[in-house]
């Protein structure tokens, strides 16, 4: 690579830095009333919002944990701080945000990445957004990007919020999403009227900073019948050896006959627990795409889930997993197919090496009413050596016999025939195996925005160095 | 001076079972050598033993090229010292083009960076001689190619990479007449820009029709059972290689 171009930059070190914390800043750790109405009132939380955070936090100490999935005794929420007062108020100029801030944004390439192709920019650090921009024609299209807060705020988008907010998602789902209703603070609202269709990205991008802190970003997408956007969201943090926590929500609606195209990257540090909650609502002839990174985090749970809920909806679901050393990803999809003739189609590749566990999930359900649908789930796992695992766990729960279902899976070692025969024609071992793994994700890696598929293979040529046990 | 290939009473097991019991040959500059014998008799174990194979270890005797050692040499140690071997059975490899990976692997072996534009120009020439379809070259590498396609992509290889000493194993079985002809009329190509050295491992003649065979080896049973020069080739044709086969008793 010549020089580095948008949010491309591989060399972990760039993501792994730290500033200065103000800890006077620091709500305590731990849950309690007291601290879930601090931060409302730290907010300027709506009554409706103000009580729904309280229930929330009811409903979290009333679910038990988690427990299918990968461990997470090495979580201890009380000792989890869930909000971070930010020492700004959100800025639409750059220059106004706090230069150890913007000096983070500047190192993670996010100004000039939408300087240079983006419509649209969101940054948040720790619990809030300290940036939102759209371009100005942006804007006058009528979409509108801000952050939750402040539409709340805004009596034009206050009802619109209050219909759609932790409907897609209720805290009731599960203890985290629980969780996320009671602390939830920052992320994204994007609204786009009926018609418009966006022709460059929006993007989002979440740093965690604080040690031993929580970010529970909240996104909301709204689109209107016949309208397009790609959002793109990028999220890190710098290492601690304190257990950090990702609890975000993502609640997307896509109207009539709209497309929405949602890319993540995924790198956060290896002591993150990534419990993330994302789903979207597809109404008649619409369409989701997910695309989706998961390379970092200690442990992720993650199953964006699409409903398709009007008749010839449809979802696309295209993900990579790299679970590395002290990685455990559970990564996969959900569908849900409520209506006729609609289609859904999963594709994923994971890869684990140096002990890395990566286990594949899929649910995809077709109910009574969806007659003549279509679903086909993909799944392909590598393991490059004899420490890693690698797991699929498929469920289908078909309820009509008018649909047509596939599933193919396939779990591979790297082959040392395939290594053999690539150095034979004089690439090192290092070269020949990350040119498999490249060769093995490309098809996935061919759908994510270009700067972050020249970061997924700077990575896999990163992680592969060295890699020889 | 020393010779180009010197193999030195070399034996070479798999899993434990010794496939290769003491071989010794050697091979010259510019020299086409021909391997035959019947199945099972080693041949594919020496040529995968000389280019590294890590399926394969190698119990005593060495392997010298120019008269240095590399018996313990990587496979892509060896392939930048001009060793290249044509694959009987080449691997697929998906996601990856085979114009990517040869010119990839070209300036792995010379160590040189390669303008984009001159490395087509070749790639062209050399894909127009094998009569491969330009579209190959944007596919992935080996993957769903017909047996046919993936030896012309060998010999492709062969001609991009211009080594030193190629071995080709058992690159015209499989084949029909013309492909046969196409990858032979390739060999030849190789040899008179290169005036490399060849070992061709074959069953058959008509790969060899427009070479000089130099010299001829018999392999059974892991050993050398017989060598002799060109004329070695028409007589095993004839009559078989029951004579070199040790009776069981």
């Amino acid at each position: 690579m010549k020089e580095k171009t948008n949010v491309n930059d591989i060399d972990r070190s760039l993501y792994d830095f730290r500033n200065e914390e103000d800890e006077s800043e620091y709500f305590d750790s731990g849950l309690s009333k007291e601290i879930i109405r601090a931060i409302s009132d730290e907010k300027n939380d709506t009554d409706w919002m103000r009580e729904f955070r309280l229930r929330s936090l009811e409903i979290y100490q009333k679910t038990k944990m988690v427990d299918w999935g990968p461990s997470i005794e090495g979580l201890d929420v009380d000792n989890i701080v869930t909000y971070i007062r930010q020492k700004s108020r959100m800025n639409t100029d750059w220059e106004a945000v706090p230069d150890d801030i913007k000096d983070t944004f500047e190192r993670l390439g996010i100004p000039q990445a939408e300087r240079e192709s983006l419509a649209g920019v969101g940054a948040q650090y720790d619990s809030e957004l300290v940036y939102h921009n759209v371009r100005k024609e942006v804007a006058e299209s009528g979409v509108v990007y801000t952050d939750l807060e402040s539409a709340m705020h805004d009596e034009r988008y206050a009802e619109m919020i209050r219909q759609h907010f932790m409907k897609l998602v209720p805290p009731t789902d599960h203890k985290f999403a629980a969780l996320h209703g009671a602390v939830w603070s920052g992320g994204s609202f994007v609204y786009v009227p009926k018609g418009v269709c966006l022709e460059i990205p929006l993007q989002s991008y979440f740093r965690l900073n604080a040690k031993g802190a929580g970010q529970f970003e909240h996104t909301l997408i709204i689109l209107e019948e016949g309208s397009y956007l790609h959002f793109i969201e990028g999220c890190s943090a710098p290492k601690y050896y304190e257990a950090g926590l990702h609890a975000g929500c993502v609640e997307l609606y896509v109207g009539r006959n709209a497309t929405l195209r949602y890319s993540t990257i995924e790198n956060w540090s290896k002591n993150m627990y990534n419990l993330n909650t994302k789903r979207a609502l597809v109404e008649e002839g619409g369409k989701i795409e997910w695309v989706s990174g998961s390379f970092g985090s200690h442990v992720s749970y993650l199953y964006p889930m699409s409903i398709l809920n009007g008749r010839g909806a449809s979802a696309e679901f295209t993900g990579i997993t790299f679970a590395g050393e002290g990685q455990n990803l559970d990564t996969g999809a959900k569908v849900v197919h409520n209506a006729p003739d609609t289609s859904s189609y999963i594709n994923t590749k994971s890869i684990s090496k140096s002990g890395g566990i990566s286990t594949f999930r899929s649910a995809v359900t077709v109910n009574k009413n969806a007659e003549g649908s279509r679903s086909a789930v993909n799944c392909e796992s590598l393991m490059l050596d004899r420490i890693s695992r690698s797991d699929t766990v498929p469920v289908m729960d078909i309820r009509t016999n008018k649909a047509d279902i596939g599933h193919e899976a396939k779990i591979g070692r790297i082959s040392d025939e395939a290594v053999f025969y690539l150095m034979s024609r004089g690439l090192d071992e290092d070269s020949a195996k990350a040119m498999i793994v490249r060769g093995f994700a490309d098809n996935v890696s061919k759908e994510l925005p270009l700067e972050y598929a020249m970061e997924m293979n700077n990575l896999i040529g990163l992680e592969m160095k060295g890699s020889i046990g | 001076m020393a010779h180009l290939l010197e193999i030195k009473g070399l034996s070479a097991s798999a899993e434990k079972k010794e496939i290769l019991h003491g071989v010794s040959l050697f091979i010259d500059g510019g020299e086409t050598h021909v391997l035959m014998g019947p199945n099972g008799a080693g041949k594919s174990t020496l040529g995968s033993t000389i280019m590294g194979s890590p399926e394969y270890t190698v119990g005593s005797g060495s392997i010298l090229l120019d008269g240095e050692d590399i018996t313990e040499l990587s496979p892509d140690k060896r392939a930048k010292k001009g060793i290249f071997l044509s694959f009987q059975s080449p691997i697929e490899i998906p996601g990856i083009t085979l114009s990517e990976f040869l010119r990839n692997a070209l300036e792995q072996t010379t160590g040189k960076h390669m303008k984009l534009w001159d490395f087509k120009k070749k790639l062209k020439a050399a894909m127009d001689l094998l009569d491969m379809d330009p579209s190959y070259a944007d596919r992935d590498l080996n993957v769903g190619f017909s047996g046919g396609e993936k030896k012309k992509a060998e010999i492709l290889q062969l001609l991009i990479l211009q080594p030193r000493l190629a071995i080709l194993d058992e690159t015209d079985s499989g084949l029909d007449v013309d492909a046969v002809r196409t990858v032979s009329k390739g060999i030849d190509e190789y040899k008179k820009q290169t005036g490399g050295s060849l070992l061709v491992i074959t069953h058959n003649t008509k790969i060899l029709d427009a070479l000089t065979v130099d010299k001829t080896h018999i392999l059974a049973d892991g050993k050398v059972a017989a060598e002799g020069g060109g004329e070695l080739v028409e007589e095993v044709i004839s009559s078989g290689f029951e004579k070199y086969i040790k009776k069981e008793r």
